[in-house]
């Protein structure tokens, strides 16, 4: 059939044959995108793999001081026989770990709490002013919690917590100037609960009507027809805000690399509070405070090690949140 | 009211009543009735008086209630009760009486205020932002207003028009307002007696009672508000509001819950609102019409079916607007 | 807790002869909520109340902190290389530094990732690419920036990248310029634009595609003229979100963008793209204690400026979202 055209309208072959070439190239364009984050990932493990294979497991384990350690390999003489990779990451792992699941499991429950409290018992006046306030505040820059943090709360927690003898007490190991754990898990609190409650406040007013008037209806008050009916209901939701705010709180280099401390120290929890008040620095931090030396080859290799450890965290997160919310869903139907 | 075959008669079976237990291996009359002999003509007892257009054998099953006594104690009571949202009134001055041993149906055109009348019953009007409510309501002789709305919630239970059974299984469903309501949480064994009983008395037991721990959700819609029905006994209120409670079943499901609600009739005061002015004349043991607010018409079923005394009543029911 | 009452049902037995008047429950009038639940609503208090205070105390000091700093002076001079940071230059060239990034990344963004989203909802076939591509893309919205950052480095380092930043005598390319830092800017961004169009389309319900179709028009037409029209708000408010993460990104405008103080283009064509600056971020992170200025009231005064220009862009996308929404009966 001859492809002819009527008035402009195309008939159907040659109709055809332009969505087909359209399709192929978004297609295209869609392929390409996804090929270029897949060679990000796998660009960035085969940088980091040298790192891995010249510690093996010790790599994860403690030993020394990793910043001199780290120190030795940006100082690697120029022959790639006599590179140095030696690395014991344990201390950067361990304030990873620490300081992203104190601020989120902290979040977590503050969130919560506040989410139920503008949902349902804040007055009228009170939320229409703290619910955009609070959208506002997930918006802000993650260097502007830092200068506050840097200006304000670490000169007070210097000045009011630590004194001469809890200085002198750990001097051997560490200095205690203000940055610590305690104000970059404080911040980083500040920082992720901002969004997580504006998604629960959502999930919980997304919880159809008919539930909540029906658990009232049933006779039992608003705090535990609230809590078993729709924070029950909007527990994917929860679980989803978690997963966004640590993905948010271990990919943080900047504020806690302003709050916390330029220390590759593992805290000691057996220094009783002290342990709050000692620094260490996470492995995004990490990479932001030597990202000069990245020209250096095995200090390059080294951050790009540290970077492949921060994805295939980020994957797990994902991947947890996304087995967990389907696990919760198992009672809601797709009703709605 | 049990439902007797009459072996001599040709002309088809005459009703009288017993509420059957919807539970057990036999198949409860009225459910015999819808479903087996779709085409048998039902005499319609000369008792209940109605219209000429409800001498339609095929029409439906009519209740015959001489042939039972059932205790009539006045339960709620509104005096003047007047709801407004915001400067619109709703209800206008209306005084009524509920009594337990009876089923009241509350009829009348869409927007009319039968379900805000309902609803402030067991004040859950006030979740309503705009609404402000005038006028006294009477639970057992003591304003509502006195006492803790919850407590009040517990005694006035409510059915709503769409099904909403929680997102949890069945058993949690018809365990919910007793677990969730005061300090101590009870035990499951102290639950299961209850929560069986619950089932049973509202006719869902013997599709249930396999796995009581079935997502709720799961279920038909006519059994979802059975199931509904339980969780509301499980309670043991003394009260019950159906807000049309069938308007979204099929008949079939719908016939069952209407015998189940005059199988309650005589441990609760039932208040249904319905729009089906048949479904009224099934169920109901007095009738309230109301007509933009204003209750027009309060009476004995019969009567206000048979001899509406006010003129808009006898347009109403003559399908004149509505 | 005493047992609820329970009231025998009727049997056929009995054929209430004698109907018992059921039994009364005594009128309760004190309160129904138990100690758990009163601890639960003090708790909900009481977060409702920190959260109160911390979200008053963090607005109310950045505007008393910003306003005392900020004066018009400063927002107009460029910054001036002395010893004394804090009583000389302005920030201008650090405003100039986020918009031409925030333009550069968005401008990027947007058709890739339109066309990204449409692919996505509208042909997506075969469907395993379709997965593929979107566990990609939420793969990127889950990467800290960090690692896009030095991932971005490693890449536009390479020789064949020369073009796009400085190249060094030795030959080896500095990697660092507005286009490399606006490129992987743009992977901030994309997540949120494609997300948005992909909500923007998927609203559109199917009788309007039919429509079209049976008008004669292909899908192509279809897709130009009658969906990307209705989802324009959702494409401008994915845009204006990921315009919002560009301007508050600090980690890849530190690696990536050179951190020149003034901005310094290249010579040769395209000299501006290809040359360094910095921007508000880097400009806060740089005058703070942690980075080398030390000069907290310029630091003070740019995140002021800065959290304005958040805002602004943040109302823009409530604006958007509420005035534009197309109606679908």
């Amino acid at each position: 059939m001859e492809a002819a055209s009527l008035n402009g309208v195309k008939v159907s072959k040659e109709r055809d044959r332009t969505d087909r070439r359209v399709e192929l190239l978004l297609g295209a364009l869609a392929s390409t995108i996804l090929l270029l984050i897949a060679g990000m990932v796998i660009f960035v493990f085969l940088k980091g793999l040298p790192s891995f294979t010249h510690n093996g497991l010790a790599w994860f384990g403690s030993g020394g001081n990793v910043d001199d350690q780290l120190m030795n390999i940006f100082n690697s003489p120029a022959n790639p026989d006599d590179y140095v990779y030696e690395l014991r990451a344990w201390p950067l792992l361990y304030a990873t770990a620490l300081i992203t699941l104190s601020a989120v499991i902290l979040s977590t429950i503050f969130s919560v709490l506040s989410a139920i409290f503008i949902v349902e018992f804040a007055p009228l006046s009170i939320r229409r002013v703290l619910e955009p306030v609070v959208r506002l505040l997930a918006a802000v820059p993650s260097v502007i919690y830092g200068l506050i943090g840097i200006l304000v709360i670490v000169p007070w927690v210097h000045h009011h917590l630590i004194s001469e003898d809890r200085k002198a007490s750990v001097a051997y190991v560490i200095q205690l100037d203000g940055t610590s754990i305690l104000v970059g898990i404080l911040i980083l609190f500040v920082m992720i609960c901002p969004i997580m409650i504006a998604i629960i406040v959502d999930a919980l007013r997304a919880v159809p009507t008919n539930w909540t008037q029906g658990a009232a209806a049933l006779g039992v008050n608003r705090w535990r027809a609230m809590w078993t009916v729709s924070v029950r209901a909007a527990r994917p939701a929860i679980v989803a805000a978690a997963v966004l705010a640590s993905a948010r709180a271990l990919g943080e280099a900047i504020m806690l690399s302003m709050v916390a401390g330029s220390v590759g120290f593992a805290p000691n929890p057996l220094d009783g509070f002290t342990f709050f008040l000692e620094p260490a620095r996470p492995l995004a931090s990490t990479i932001v405070d030597n990202a000069e030396g990245l020209s250096v080859v095995p200090f390059g290799q080294t951050m790009y090690a540290f970077a492949a450890i921060l994805l295939v965290s980020s994957a797990f997160l994902s991947f947890g949140g996304w087995y967990t919310r389907r696990r919760l869903s198992k009672y809601t139907l797709s009703a709605r | 009211m049990e439902l007797k075959q009459d072996p001599q008669s040709t002309n088809g079976n005459r009703v009288t009543g017993e509420p059957g237990k919807a539970g057990g291996a036999t198949v409860p009359p009225l459910r015999r009735i819808v479903i087996e002999s779709e085409t048998a003509p039902i005499h319609v007892s000369d008792a209940v008086l109605t219209p000429d257009a409800f001498q339609d054998p095929n029409a439906g099953v009519l209740i015959d209630q001489e042939a039972e006594s059932v205790w009539v104690e006045q339960r709620m009571r509104t005096e003047a009760l007047s709801i407004a949202y915001g400067g619109k009134v709703a209800v206008n001055e209306v005084s009524l009486e509920v009594n337990s041993g009876e089923v009241l149906a509350l009829i009348g055109p869409s927007g009319c205020g039968k379900t805000t009348l309902l609803r402030s019953l067991n004040r859950l009007v006030e979740l309503t932002p705009a609404a402000k409510r005038t006028g006294r309501i009477m639970l057992d002789g003591e304003s509502v207003d006195d006492f803790d709305v919850t407590h009040l919630r517990s005694r006035v239970g409510m059915l709503f028009q769409q099904p909403n059974p929680f997102p949890m299984s069945i058993f949690d469903n018809v365990a919910y307002g007793l677990r969730e309501r005061g300090s101590k949480r009870p035990r499951k064994k102290e639950l299961e007696p209850i929560v069986v009983d619950a089932l049973e008395r509202a006719g869902l037991w013997d599709e249930v009672s396999n796995n009581l721990s079935h997502p709720a959700l799961a279920l038909s819609g006519g059994q979802q508000q059975r199931l509904c029905i339980a969780r509301s006994l499980a309670v043991s209120p003394e009260v019950l509001l159906l807000d049309e409670p069938c308007s979204a079943l099929d008949p079939i499901s719908t016939a069952i819950i209407e015998e189940t609600i005059v199988g309650l009739r005589s441990e609760v005061a039932i208040v249904i609102v319905t729009h089906n002015l048949q479904q009224a004349s099934r169920v109901a043991d007095r009738v309230a019409f109301m007509y933009l607010g204003d209750m027009v018409e309060c009476g004995a079923a019969g009567q206000v079916f048979g001899a509406p005394a006010a003129e808009r009543t006898k347009e109403y029911i003559g399908g004149g607007f509505g | 807790m005493t047992p609820p009452s329970v009231n025998p049902p009727l049997s056929a037995e009995e054929p209430a002869e004698n109907p018992q008047p059921p039994k009364r429950r005594p009128v309760k009038v004190e309160s129904s909520w138990s100690i758990m639940d009163r601890i639960g609503l003090g708790l909900a208090w009481a977060a409702g109340v920190t959260l109160c205070v911390i979200a008053g105390a963090i607005v109310i000091y950045m505007a008393y902190k910003g306003l005392q700093y900020v004066n018009w002076e400063m927002i107009t001079t460029a910054p001036e290389a002395s010893l004394d940071q804090s009583a000389s230059g302005g920030f201008l060239d650090p405003i100039l530094g986020t918009l031409l990034l925030t333009v550069i990344g968005i401008l990027i963004a947007i058709p890739v990732g339109v066309a990204v989203a449409v692919w996505l909802t509208e042909y997506g076939r075969p469907s395993g690419l379709a997965r593929a591509v979107e566990s990609g893309v939420e793969i990127v919205a889950g990467t800290p920036s960090i690692v896009l950052a030095i991932f971005g480095l490693l890449i536009f380092q390479q020789s064949f990248m020369g073009l796009f930043s400085f190249t060094a005598e030795g030959g080896a390319v500095f990697g660092r310029s507005f286009i490399t830092a606006g490129v992987m800017m743009s992977l901030v961004a994309l997540p949120m634009v494609i997300g948005a169009t992909r909500e923007a389309l998927n609203t559109i319900p199917r009788h309007v595609r039919e429509a079209s179709y049976a008008l004669g028009k292909d899908k192509a037409t279809t897709i130009r003229r009658v969906l990307l029209p209705s989802a324009r708000s959702g494409i401008a408010t994915g845009a204006t979100l990921g315009m919002g993460r560009i301007a508050g990104d600090t980690a890849i405008v530190v690696i990536l963008l050179g951190a020149s103080m003034t901005i310094t283009p290249e010579e040769g064509p395209g000299g501006l793209l290809r040359g360094t600056g910095s921007t508000l971020t880097s400009y806060v992170y740089n005058n703070s204690p942690a980075g080398e200025g030390n000069a907290p009231e310029k630091a003070y005064a740019a995140a002021f400026v800065l959290l304005l220009i958040v805002i602004v862009l943040n109302a823009l996308v409530g604006l958007i979202g509420r005035r534009n929404k197309p109606q679908w009966n």
